[in-house]
């Protein structure tokens, strides 16, 4: 397909511009750029064919189903879109809570962040939260600085941040780029942190720990207050990475479990659209002692009933953002939770587990199960000892879904398991659609042995087939210019 | 129950067939950490939830007429960008991880890349950042390892928003931050030659910088350069339609905020950092970047590259630890873009220009209202003294439905009467003429 610059046509317009209504300034052609930026030049009707053909080339969640593991590509309510394009927030300029007596004019905004804020303490059982963070991995990096600046405040000299081998690369990216030197702990037989090993790197140098829990094994450490207790005994701080809190949303409360710090996404477990890469949201909530370290702004309800931002907050990390996170995917899962109610949300992780053992149960004897126990929110599996033989890799598998119809699970990952495919449901789809997704596997695992060729050829489908990506990273073009 | 497909009966039958009951798949959870209730209220219709979340959307302001700016502007927007943005092929899909079913999304990247390539006349962009402080915060890191230096340089023109973040950035970090002072609304080259030496990797500018104030860093990047230290550029996009490029003025990484390219301002967020670099620093770049290759039967398609720097490959060795980008918003900038068009795009920052100058000189009209820089050529925005504090003049003018701008002595000692004033092409000659009439009538 041609690229849009490849459909210009010289004097075309795609819209009208205002009418000069005022005379024409001549800023000095020294300060100006030599010639006009190298636009296309297309119509209105263009423009919408060539973004609606390039639409046709992508899949989403309202495609079909995408079990995408560690994704939690659940559907999206289209209610919250309808809702974050209302003027109201669309239209409101996030200075305007800084003028005076601004945040008057703003009220039903910071309401919406002080509630949701109140929501997902009861949710996770943390004493305060941060809108702020504009991602997962951008909460995590929050977290860590939230987590430096307790051990600067106790006069700790901690350098060390223990991280599990199956953890999310996020994990180790964020705890170095906030300073920390990262120690990764191996899983133990049952697919979990050990906790003899958490033992055995438990010293004076250690600032914390990162769990993910359920892990991206989708496997729950029984042994998870344990750690954190261990973690706590060195007045080290223990990390609740959020990205699959969708295995226990609404059951239980990584603050139970004895977490301090907690990121959530909300672009997974809380509904927003994944938008092809963003932008998501991932808020951070901490225990008590931990509050007033929080960015600023807050939030705050006043006496009178009516909401105020605080900025005067001596002890908290910053600026982490510009203003108050990504509050158009806020306001969305904060209309999802609305929805949901007490009811709704543990109905969430009881239906995303069911789905996932489900898939596991019936998908066991045609695929290797990497850990053959009751999985959370998602499961992995590894292609079979024949399938190996016949020289089938996840990878095929995963291109012979497409041409099913299907979205591929995760490949690869979590780097411990050899072949992975990671398998994550959600709750929102239906007992037919995993049984055709289950049938396309299972015809799928009958076709490596049958016609192992043809699968390495797949997909056959698709508008292409497996891109080289060596000759991209060695040949790279990746701008028209 | 909403947005859960199967019903009562069925998950009976499917933990029938797997042999397990409701509890029984919570039962590797130790009962002591199972939480026992949740005060939450019951679940909401789809029309309650409407309801209540229209009443408080009637609690913001919409009736301002708006001068606020500051980096994130009010712009017009055209009905297609949301339209075309709005196809849930996009805006349901993750990142584009199996490229077979990612194209049109890969593709989109691509031209995106360009287009800022375009617009900065740079050689590289990546697919996206968090916003445009957080890419700048990025763009420093980047400038850190390409130079193993830890010294940076940053002008107090630069957007105060940004140099906060900057500063809680690195507090965890062994950097030296030096600031620097503007000098009559432009970025002080006698102090920042003065302090780059062979320790400094960076110097951080902004153009048009936050006063609003056109200039051209070509004498300090020729410093920086000398010193084998790189100019960072922080950039407001639409002013490129018209203004000098950061590549003619010796930039080596730009970013910037790409809020004005067609994504509403929605109290802050969702934005769109960007970021593009000369070609031989791209593989220390942080963020995805979308790239040309050829299938397996030779037709061209496109793929994630170099994803070798990052987070799920290098994990504690990565340029950075993002992962989820803004694609969804970097979608919205490339329509719009494709939309305004080479004529449309230019037009429209002459119009911010011109638009800002009829409104800067209705304004010094008015008695006892001074500019506060003078001869000094500004883009849409520009800084005004009041014969009294801004911000009580800001909150009449409140009263009178204008945001008439920014007082700066939020940010800036010695300046508590004076306002910054924005002007996009959105505004119109009357609109102009009723915030001075509005101005006069409350000095």
């Amino acid at each position: 397909m041609k690229l849009i610059f490849d459909k210009s046509v010289p004097g075309r317009r795609g819209v009208r511009t205002e009418p000069a209504d005022v005379p024409r300034i001549s800023i000095s052609p020294d300060l100006l750029r030599q010639e006009p930026a190298n636009l296309p030049q297309l119509s209105e009707l263009d423009v919408v064919r060539h973004f609606t053909e390039l639409s046709r080339r992508n899949f989403g969640v309202d495609n079909n189903f995408y079990p995408l593991g560690s994704c939690t590509m659940k559907y999206n309510p289209k209610v919250a879109e309808h809702i974050a394009s209302y003027p109201g927030f669309a239209d409101l300029h996030p200075l305007l809570p800084q003028l005076r007596m601004g945040g008057m004019l703003t009220q039903g905004a910071l309401r919406v962040i002080h509630e949701i804020d109140t929501l997902l303490r009861e949710i996770t059982g943390m004493a305060g939260f941060t809108m702020q963070p504009l991602a997962g991995s951008h909460g995590e990096l929050t977290g860590m600085m939230i987590m430096a600046a307790y051990h600067r405040e106790q006069g700790n000299k901690k350098t060390t941040v223990l991280i599990p081998d199956s953890a999310h690369g996020t994990n180790p990216a964020s705890a170095a780029i906030a300073g920390y030197r990262v120690v990764s702990v191996p899983s133990n037989e049952n697919g979990v942190m050990d906790v003899e090993a958490v033992k055995q790197h438990l010293n004076d140098e250690v600032a914390g720990l990162v769990l993910t829990c359920p892990n991206t094994l989708g496997l729950f450490n029984p042994h998870v207050k344990d750690i954190c207790d261990l973690i706590h005994s060195v007045d080290g701080l223990a990390y609740y990475d959020g990205a699959n809190l969708n295995a226990i949303v609404g059951k239980a409360r990584p603050g139970d479990f004895g977490f301090d710090i907690v990121h959530l996404n909300l672009h997974k477990t809380f509904a927003t659209p994944h938008g092809g890469g963003g932008p998501g949201a991932g808020p951070v909530g901490v225990c008590r002692k931990l509050v007033p370290l929080l960015p600023v702004s807050v939030v705050i309800k006043r006496n009178d009933g009516t909401y105020a931002l605080e900025y005067d907050r001596p002890k908290s990390i910053g600026y982490i953002a510009p203003f108050y996170g990504n509050f158009g995917i806020v306001l969305r899962a904060y209309a999802y939770i609305l929805m949901l109610g007490k009811e709704g949300l543990r109905r969430v992780a009881e239906n995303a587990v069911l789905n996932a053992n489900y898939v596991k149960e019936k998908l066991k004897g045609h695929y290797e199960l990497a850990f053959d126990r009751l999985c959370k929110h998602e499961c992995v599996f590894s292609t079979t000892q024949r399938m190996a033989e016949n020289g089938i890799r996840a990878l095929d598998i995963a291109k012979a879904l497409i041409d099913k119809g299907f979205h591929p699970p995760t490949v690869y990952f979590p780097t411990i398991v050899k072949e992975a495919m990671m398998i994550e449901p959600t709750e929102t789809e239906s007992k037919e659609t995993l049984d055709s997704f289950v049938d396309a596997m299972i015809q799928i695992a009958a076709q490596a042995e049958s016609e192992p060729e043809k699968l390495k050829q797949a997909p056959a489908t698709a508008t292409v087939c497996r891109p080289n990506e060596t000759a991209a990273a060695k040949n790279l073009n990746i701008a028209s210019l | 129950m909403p947005f859960i497909s199967n019903t009562p009966e069925q998950q009976e039958q499917m933990l029938d067939e797997i042999g397990l009951t409701m509890d029984g798949l919570f039962g590797d959870i130790p009962g002591q950490l199972m939480a026992e209730a949740f005060d939450l209220s019951r679940g909401l219709s789809e029309q309650e939830t409407r309801n209540r979340l229209t009443e408080l959307a009637q609690k913001n302001a919409t009736h301002l007429t708006c001068f606020l700016g500051g980096g994130f502007y009010d712009h017009f927007i055209p009905a297609a960008v949301q339209s075309i943005v709005s196809r849930s092929e996009f805006y349901t899909a993750y990142t584009p991880y199996q490229p077979e079913l990612s194209q049109g999304v890969l593709q989109a990247i691509y031209e995106y890349q360009s287009m800022i390539c375009r617009l900065t006349k740079m050689e590289v962009s990546n697919a996206s950042l968090y916003d445009g402080g957080t890419a700048l915060y990025e763009a420093m890191m980047m400038a850190l390892r390409i130079t193993g230096r830890n010294k940076v340089i940053v002008d107090d023109s630069v957007n105060p928003i940004y140099r906060v973040m900057i500063q809680s950035y690195t507090q965890n970090l062994k950097i030296e931050l030096e600031q620097t002072r503007c000098k009559d609304g432009l970025a002080n080259r006698d102090h920042i030659l003065q302090l780059i030496d062979d320790k400094t990797a960076a110097v951080i500018v902004q153009n048009p910088n936050f006063f609003g104030c056109i200039d051209d860093f070509s004498d300090i990047a020729e410093a920086a350069h000398e010193k084998g230290s790189l100019m960072i550029v922080s950039s407001y996009p639409i002013s490129l339609g018209i203004l000098k490029t950061p590549a003619a003025m010796g930039a080596d990484i730009v970013t910037g905020e790409g809020q004005s390219l067609g994504i509403p301002m929605s109290f802050g967020g969702p934005y769109l950092g960007f970021m593009a670099s000369r070609k031989q620093y791209v593989r220390k770049m942080p963020g995805r970047i979308a790239g040309e290759t050829v299938d397996a039967f030779g037709e061209k398609a496109y793929v994630l590259t170099l994803q070798a720097r990052e987070q799920h490959i290098r994990r504690d060795k990565a340029t950075s630890n993002i992962c989820s980008n803004e694609a969804l918003c970097a979608l919205t900038a490339l329509v719009y873009l494709s939309l305004l068009g080479k004529e449309g795009f230019r037009e429209t920052a002459q119009l911010c220009a011109d638009k800002a100058n009829y409104a800067y000189k209705r304004l010094t009209a008015i008695r006892g209202v001074e500019p506060h820089f003078r001869r000094k050529w500004f883009f849409n925005e520009f800084v005004l003294d009041l014969p009294c504090e801004a911000a009580d003049v800001i909150a009449k003018l409140i009263e009178k439905r204008f945001a008439a701008g920014f007082p700066l002595g939020r940010y800036y000692d010695g300046m508590e009467n004076s306002i910054l004033i924005s002007v996009t092409e959105k505004r119109t000659k009357q609109e102009i003429g009723m915030l001075a009439e509005a101005l006069e009538s409350v000095l």
